[in-house]
């Protein structure tokens, strides 16, 4: 069971996405697992064969507990009747880490066949009520689609627009989120000795270019401002890289490439920060595609294992709800959070002259253990003159 | 394709990027992104699923036109009757 993020404790296992013998490839999903933020698929790390599966759909895990046992490529394969693998060497690489937990204790339920239930359907089917076992699937190999679950709901006379299941969806799922983003909060409060800066920046390059480039590109390929502050602080990391990583075990460790996480505030309450990975070396068209798909899914509540814990800076942009400035709170054990506030017009002396510009404010939340202000200030710094290159995003 | 079917897409196309939506609860003049919440990432995908949809390429200096389900309907209708 891997972990998600620093607070994630468990994980129950949904269904498996491979069987046993299977070939895989780092990256590709595995497992389905419901988590504290939501359902998250799991990407394996490494690439081989899949040599047997140890946990069951419907298990609760500690993290650290083996899921599966995969052979690598050039490992030779364990007799098939091999136990689950003990440190100090395991004959293959348990996921996500050779760090066998103990997993006594676990109730488990009797295997249960593996249906294919898309994530939405899945989501659908709890709001409802609605046991998925007892849902006929309709879709691609029998599929369980989201349809095939309101209809289910609907013969059993629950009808998806019930307000009772559908305006207060599981309202438990929403207490335990707001539980773990309390404890990351007062965590980080408690431990981290922020510093905070802000800066306003001229956004009329910027938009200027935004707009022009918009006017001439199909819907599909139109970029939002969002996309560029996310670039230009990607590159900023790149000079200033004490904002990029962790604070852990008393000492600063530098993110392995630039993912910027990216706050979104969910409908139905909580708040969850996925990663876009490599910022840094993507240009704005693929960053703005992946923005889409992200936010995108994040609504439907499917995640990808490596979005959820990877991030190495968060960025949140506030100004969609009108406010000026962020004034943020590190995300553990992250080092650094930069916040956006609303792009408005304002009186911008520049040169000697007054104009009116569309101005946004920058703020930095940074962890004074991590870096010092100087630093922080020379972030804000780059990021502004990232900002005023538009066409080098 | 009818003004109702025009409608029914715009009602799926607003569900792909707000699936606790509640069709039947929208308020068909209201402002949807005020009313439903969307960010401006939520109205992108939005405007890049009807153009999935209905083939309409909605440029940006028409975005307010898209303020109400009335007036995505109205707007698209008008669109879909000009190509």
């Amino acid at each position: 069971m891997p972990s998600l993020g620093a607070d994630m404790e468990k994980g129950t296992l949904v269904e498996w996405r491979v069987r046993p013998g299977d070939r895989v490839a780092r990256g590709d999903i595995v497992a389905l697992v419901e988590t504290e933020k939501g359902l998250v698929e799991i990407e394996i790390f490494d690439s081989g064969v899949v040599e047997s599966i140890a946990a069951e759909p419907g298990t609760t895990l500690p993290v650290g507990a083996v899921l599966a046992i995969i052979r690598s490529d050039g490992e030779p394969a364990i007799p098939p009747a091999a136990p689950a693998p003990a440190p100090p060497s395991p004959p293959a690489t348990a996921i996500p880490h050779a760090r066998v937990s103990t997993t006594e204790g676990v109730v488990r339920k009797p295997p249960t066949a593996p249906a294919r239930v898309s994530p939405l359907a899945r989501r659908i089917a709890e709001q409802l009520h609605v046991d998925i076992a007892t849902v006929e699937g309709t879709g691609a190999n029998g599929a369980i689609t989201k349809a095939d679950v309101e209809r289910a709901a609907a013969r059993r006379g629950v009808q998806p627009a019930a307000p009772a299941a559908a305006e207060a969806p599981a309202p438990d799922r929403a207490a335990v989120m707001r539980k773990v983003i309390a404890a990351s909060m007062a965590r980080s409060k408690r431990e981290i000795p922020h510093y905070y800066l802000g800066t306003e920046i001229d956004m009329g390059r910027a938009l200027g270019w935004l707009t022009d480039q918009n006017a001439r590109r199909p819907v599909t390929e139109r970029l939002l401002p969002a996309v560029l502050l996310l670039r230009a602080v990607a590159l900023a990391v790149r000079e200033v890289p004490e904002m990029n990583g962790f604070w852990i075990d008393g000492q600063f460790q530098p993110g392995a490439g630039v993912h910027v996480g990216v706050a979104i505030s969910l409908r139905q309450g909580g708040l969850i920060a996925p990663a876009i990975h490599d910022v840094d070396k993507k240009n704005v068209d693929q960053v703005m595609r992946e923005l889409l798909d992200l936010v995108k899914r994040t609504r439907a509540g499917v995640l990808r294992s490596s979005e959820v814990s990877d991030a190495t800076i968060t960025v949140t942009n506030l100004g969609d709800q009108g406010v000026e400035t962020v004034f943020g709170v590190i995300y553990p054990p992250q080092v650094a959070l930069v916040g956006f506030g609303r792009v408005a017009e304002r009186p911008w002396a520049a040169e000697g002259s007054l104009a009116v510009r569309p101005v946004i404010t920058a703020s930095l939340s940074a962890d004074h253990r991590a870096s010092d202000g100087h630093r922080g200030a020379r972030f804000l710094a780059a990021v502004d003159r990232m900002l005023q290159e538009p066409a080098k995003l | 394709m009818t003004r109702d079917e025009i409608r029914q897409a715009v009602v799926r196309a607003l569900r792909d990027v707000a699936p606790e939506l509640q069709p039947e609860k929208i308020d068909p003049a209201a402002d949807l992104r005020d009313t439903l919440d969307l960010d401006s990432v939520d109205f992108m995908n939005f405007v890049v699923g009807l153009h999935a949809a209905l083939g309409v390429d909605v440029p940006e200096s028409d975005y307010p036109k898209l303020a109400s389900l009335d007036a995505c309907v109205a707007y698209l209708a008008a669109k879909r009757g000009e190509q």
